[in-house]
């Protein structure tokens, strides 16, 4: 692509794929521990492909509009708030609708991606052209000369604060009172029911919380990397994040390391691009999914339910 | 065989209920979109636009002239074909998306197919040729989600829709190399099918054939499920699997089945794309014909003659996507709303089934 590039020959590979893991991994990090906390509580969430492209587009469009408002440090911080609530919107609708008599959560969530994408086409349209102020970025390269390892090595303090929520919520599941009522709904509503919860109101609670860090996730990709607002931006994270999910089992610490491999398994075509290998740009660009599949093929077993998965996953109420 | 607690819950099938129930069935879906179409009309005036000039720009776009009606009829033709590849799996239990992906394989098949025949045969021959390649390229690809889903316990949704996108990065890598036609520039094309073997359309319209081809397959699709004992057995195995295997079915070559047909239809959807309007395999394939289907699918409760009629209203809505655009200042993505609420009504209105108290018979107590 560039000279200092073909200088680095094909060390530039490892590197690209490196600098996938940093950059490309925050949104699967997002994505993924919303829908752990959702698939925790007992119902899945299809619908978060919709939910990231929906916060995509209101992390980048009230980032430019209020840019002239609050400067272009806090304009990104506003558009990642917004994010978030545009996520919790839609994940109330799913929560309340998916528990509804006879509707089933799968079909819920393939609604809730066309209605999802629907809106952030819809009211984006008119952000493609114009170019939003973006987060911030620790430059941890900047000791190097290499221009690709400073690129590399810019990190998004949202990739951190998702790195610091994993433990968190790891440790909400193990040793609060809340992080065992969801686990009790998850795995036995009726049990929980008979405890005194209402397995309606922690569900709604799980769906939308894990709906605000889906659509967080969305900012990371119009206001990080790569940072712009296009109607193909996801192409299909969210989803692969549901699968990523069985993958790491249900525990959100090994969604942190799930998520940097799907990032980095991204970051294949554009990293043999990079250094001139063309031939076979769209077949490493399918490489994610294909991973994705390979893992699920190997993880899953027809017998029995997986370690980890929580006793209600799938099932009628 | 003749137990009845073997039968699954009959759902939509009109005749095999009683007659408030059947209408049950049919007012519900109905009532799901005018419930949709209001809240659309709200959105709309939220977006600055008047929702009963967007009614009227949208009946006249889709079923205002003849020509409305062919642009809907046209798109409507695989519509009712997308559609079968999740209304089939879904007689199963088994929830179906990649309809896109079956599409883009057996536009592809069939493309490769009419390519390297050409003008060698009778163009019919071609076309029998060309319809059997897409079938057969989009039900392996289904077939391939079943055979995940039964063999290793694969959730088929996950699986089915990962395909899409790998379906599509293949398309853009044949595209872009091995089918590569260089002498055309506009876009990343194959080289174009011989004109012989171009679908006709319909005497005295622009409807190109494929709507005859939609037509059918989702009617023997519907006697295939509803009249014979292969139907019988893939709704038992729907309903039940563990009684369906204690019965002795076999649920695995059921399931194999099923999807392949499934795939199949949308693969010659992919055909009847390819053949009849792009006329050679390009991304223009990729036009959301497959999540459409989805849509249909479920809004016709996956009843193989229930899509016939979805697909025509959906193909009506998609083709008042232009319209809107233009005289109401609307994005495209208006028609992908529109879809989303509607989806979203429908499955609110499967919740009241068996609690609107004047469906119900009066002396049927459980």
């Amino acid at each position: 692509m560039t000279e200092p590039t073909e200088s680095l020959g094909l060390l530039g590979i490892p590197l690209g794929i490196l600098a996938g893991m940093l950059r490309g991994s925050a949104p699967f990090l997002f994505v993924s521990l919303g829908e752990c906390i959702t698939e925790k509580s007992g119902k899945i969430n299809l619908g978060l492909e919709g939910t990231l492209l929906l916060g995509a587009m209101s992390a980048y469009a009230v980032s430019y509009l209020s840019a002239p408002l609050v400067g272009d440090f806090f304009a990104p911080w506003l558009g990642v708030l917004a994010a978030g609530f545009s996520g919790l919107a839609l994940g109330a609708l799913h929560g309340w609708l998916s528990q509804q008599r006879r509707v089933n959560d799968v079909a819920t969530g393939i609604a809730m991606i066309i209605f999802g994408s629907g809106l952030a086409f819809f009211f984006g349209k008119p952000f493609i052209q114009p170019q939003a102020p973006q987060l911030f970025t620790l430059d941890w390269g900047a000791w190097s000369s290499s221009p690709q390892l400073q690129s590399a090595l810019r990190v998004s303090p949202l990739f951190l604060l998702g790195i610091a929520i994993a433990p968190l919520l790891h440790w909400f599941f193990r040793a609060t009172r809340w992080g065992l009522y969801v686990r009790a709904v998850g795995d036995s509503p009726q049990a929980a029911l008979a405890m005194g919860i209402s397995p309606f109101k922690v569900r709604m609670f799980s769906i939308m919380a894990g709906s605000f860090l889906a659509g967080i996730g969305g900012a990371c990709l119009s206001l990080y990397y790569p940072g712009v607002w296009t109607e193909r931006i996801s192409s299909g994270q969210g989803l692969m994040a549901v699968a990523l999910v069985i993958f790491a089992r249900w525990n959100p610490i090994q969604c942190l390391w799930a998520s940097m491999l799907f990032g980095g398994a991204q970051a294949i075509g554009p990293a043999f691009q990079s250094v001139g290998i063309n031939s076979y740009y769209y077949l490493f660009n399918a490489a994610p999914y294909i991973l994705t599949l390979l893992i699920m093929i190997a993880t899953c077993s027809p017998q029995q339910t997986l370690a980890g998965s929580p006793g209600a996953l799938g099932k009628e109420d | 065989m003749n137990d009845s607690s073997l039968q699954p819950p009959l759902k939509p099938f009109l005749g095999l209920m009683p007659w408030r129930q059947s209408l049950e069935a049919a007012f519900l879906p109905i009532g799901a979109l005018v419930v949709a179409l209001i809240l659309f009309g709200v959105f709309c005036s939220f977006a600055g636009a008047n929702p009963f000039g967007v009614y009227g720009s949208i009946y006249k776009a889709a079923f205002g002239s003849w020509s409305a009606w062919q642009n809907t009829l046209i798109r409507a033709a695989p519509l009712m074909l997308t559609a079968l590849c999740t209304a089939l799996p879904a007689r199963l239990g088994l929830v179906i998306i990649g309809n896109e992906g079956a599409l883009v394989m057996g536009g592809l098949g069939a493309t490769a197919v009419g390519l390297s025949l050409g003008g060698s045969l009778s163009p019919l021959a071609v076309q029998v040729a060309m319809a059997i390649a897409g079938m057969t390229a989009g039900g392996l690809w289904i077939m391939l989600a079943g055979a995940l889903r039964h063999y290793r316990g694969v959730n088929e949704t996950i699986s089915s829709l990962l395909l899409n996108y790998i379906a599509i990065a293949l398309l853009n890598h044949l595209v872009e190399g091995p089918m590569r036609d260089v002498t055309f520039t506009t876009k990343p094309s194959s080289a174009e099918l011989n004109p012989a073997i171009w679908l006709g359309t319909l005497p005295g319209s622009r409807i190109h054939f494929g709507l005859l081809y939609g037509l059918v397959v989702c009617v023997v699709a519907y006697f295939l499920i509803a009249r014979t004992t292969f139907g019988f057995a893939a709704r038992t195995a729907g309903g039940n699997v563990r009684a369906a295997k204690i019965a002795g079915l076999p649920v695995g070559k059921l399931t194999l089945a099923v999807c392949f047909l499934g795939g199949s239809a949308a693969g010659l959807a992919g055909m009847v794309e390819v053949a009849a309007v792009q006329k050679r395999v390009n991304e223009s394939l990729v036009s959301n014909y497959g999540y459409a289907g989805i849509l249909v699918a479920f809004v016709s409760r996956h009843n193989p003659l229930a899509t016939i009629l979805v697909a025509v209203l959906l193909g009506g809505i998609l083709a008042s996507g232009g319209i809107l655009q233009r005289s109401h200042n609307l994005p495209d993505a208006t028609v992908l709303v529109f879809q989303g609420i509607v989806f979203l009504c429908v499955l609110f209105s499967d919740s009241l089934y068996g609690r609107l108290p004047w469906f119900q018979e009066a002396v049927s107590h459980d």
